[in-house]
């Protein structure tokens, strides 16, 4: 019996056709790398994450003008200077003197090359910021999940760049990748406050930020106790929110509970002190005006 | 001085016959682009990763239009044995390797003076402002380094036969230089003996060609590198290229040049 030739490549079709519309669905659900709209996800898969923390690096470079420390360098490896900054910190004298990472000129030939090389210890500013977006906008493609590309970037753009509809659209971006974050909401709620003024919605944001920290931390006490700057900087701010409304009795709240937590409680207890003064006051005024 | 001029008059004829040097152009050029063509949260002012993609390309064509047109010179001219009534017209070997040199290092001229002007043109019309006394000492500090690069180049092409494996080597040694150079001695303090001694040795021999890449002072707006220092720096790729030059001429003087 001899076949066809156009039979046989009608029957692999029909077999090719037939295969495939059974494996597809299956095919589908294999890799998560065909859901994906991101295309470095699609081209690195998840060794992407690698990358991020380089690009992150590389936008605390451009936040230098180019002076920082190479792998030679012997150097703590401390907290970068534009998280510090989005912070709301400045850098402190140890963290200046951690950045002279050149130190003394250690022969001729070192003393001559820095003649060519950036020997400076700036930080950029008048809107030269923007620099250190592209960093960051390719360090959030890389890893979505690295939480500090967003606060980082959405603080600059607000504080430094006045972009704050950009900022936040990346923080929303950042929430979707990592829905209920509780830094993400209180960089969100700050951005409300500060640039929107808008305090309803920042009072929402910041007190749905600090239940979402309580929530990821009631049960890891070790995990509270590293993370304990997050819950000071929402509650101190939600206290500043609330005093500034006049709501001095939530404002004292939010006080007390930021003291629990903050590594200068003594000061927060003045700014109690001085809001039961207010409160006191507001109360005997009424009555001396009656007499 | 005529018989050197003619003998680099070839080499540089030989850049835009052949196709290295657009393809790395073109291809420079298109990925400048595509990536000053993105936007970030919608600022059109930014503007310092495409200086530093640019650059590092430029870089990168400089370093591989000057060794791939070095190393494939004497051993082409001894292939086709055209080497023969080159050294009967007569030439001396000595002017064979001053005109190699003049031509390949004229010719990484002519590249870098494109690729640079392709620089100043991309981010100048971002930037609205062109600091051409930067460029001018960029494009300077690279070309004196590409001079040192340039006759290594040629002095691997006389000890290695094959154009391939001197491009290898030398690239792997500029490059070394050029990332790990400068921090030999930092390395060589944590090392211990004899292996300090052998790090400090490499340090003080090799060519500092870190010196001259002073990407980041345009990168970042530093402004300019003090004359004086720039002077320096040629001396000392003058000097580097003389006894690279040398090196070049005691091993061809002497070499048979039957393949």
């Amino acid at each position: 019996m001899k076949a066809s030739p156009h039979l046989l490549l009608a029957l692999t079709l029909a077999v090719c056709f037939t295969l495939a519309t059974g494996l597809e669905p299956r095919a589908a659900g294999w890799s998560n790398r065909t859901k994906s709209n991101n295309v470095f996800s699609v081209l690195f898969g998840d060794g992407r994450r690698m990358f991020a923390s380089e690009f992150f690096t590389m936008a605390d470079v451009y936040f230098h003008s180019g002076y920082y420390p190479s792998i030679f360098d012997l150097r703590q490896e401390g907290t970068k200077a534009i998280v510090t900054e989005s912070h709301g910190h400045a850098e402190s004298e140890e963290d200046e003197r951690n950045e002279d990472f050149l130190g003394r000129p250690k022969d001729w030939i070192d003393r001559f090359g820095r003649h060519f090389r950036i020997t400076e210890h700036t930080h950029l500013e008048h809107s030269h910021e923007r620099e250190i977006l592209p960093w960051l906008r390719l360090a959030a493609d890389m890893d979505p999940q690295m939480i500090q590309t967003y606060t980082v970037g959405a603080y600059f753009m607000c504080q430094h760049l006045d972009r704050p509809r950009e900022a936040e659209s990346f923080l929303r971006e950042g929430l979707r990748n990592n829905p209920g974050n509780y830094e993400i909401l209180f960089g969100l709620g700050r951005l409300y406050y500060q640039n929107y003024h808008d305090t309803n919605r920042a009072r929402n944001v910041w007190q749905l930020a600090a239940n979402k920290w309580y929530d990821r931390f009631k049960l890891d006490p070790e995990g509270a106790k590293e993370n304990k700057i997050g819950f000071d900087g929402i509650t101190v701010n939600l206290a500043s929110l609330e005093r500034d409304a006049g709501n001095y009795e939530d404002a004292i709240r939010w006080f007390q509970a930021a003291q629990k937590v903050s590594p200068a409680p003594g000061a927060l207890q003045e700014q109690i002190d001085e809001l039961k003064a207010k409160m006191a006051a507001a109360t005997n005024a009424p009555a001396s005006l009656a007499h | 001085m005529n018989t050197i001029w003619a003998l680099a008059s070839v080499v540089i004829k030989e850049l835009y016959r052949r196709k290295d040097f657009y393809v790395l152009f073109v291809l420079t050029a298109l990925i400048t682009i595509a990536t000053g063509m993105v936007n970030f949260f919608h600022d059109p002012k930014i503007v310092r990763y495409v200086k530093d993609v640019c650059m590092l390309l430029i870089w990168v064509s400089g370093l591989l239009i000057a060794i791939t047109t070095t190393a494939r010179q004497i051993p082409a001219e001894r292939e086709s044995r055209t080497i023969f009534p080159l050294l009967a017209k007569p030439v001396t070997r000595w002017q064979v390797i001053l005109g190699k040199f003049l031509g390949c290092w004229l010719a990484t001229g002519i590249a870098l003076f494109v690729f640079y002007l392709f620089f100043a043109v991309i981010t100048g019309s971002r930037e609205q402002h062109w600091p051409w006394l930067g460029y001018l000492q960029a494009i300077w500090l690279q070309w004196a380094m590409l001079a040192v690069v340039v006759a290594l180049s040629l002095l691997g092409s006389i000890v290695s036969a094959a154009p391939s494996s001197t491009t290898t080597i030398c690239f792997i040694t500029v490059a070394g230089i050029l990332l790990v150079g400068g921090h030999l001695n930092t390395v060589a303090l944590h090392e211990p003996q004899p292996l300090q001694t052998l790090l400090y040795t490499i340090y003080f021999l090799i060519p500092h060609l870190e010196w001259f890449d002073i990407r980041d002072r345009l990168i970042y707006d530093w402004g300019l590198v003090d004359w004086l220092d720039c002077l320096l720096a040629t001396l000392y790729a003058a000097a580097y290229t003389g006894l690279f030059l040398l090196l070049t001429w005691f091993g061809f003087r002497r070499k048979s040049l039957n393949t």
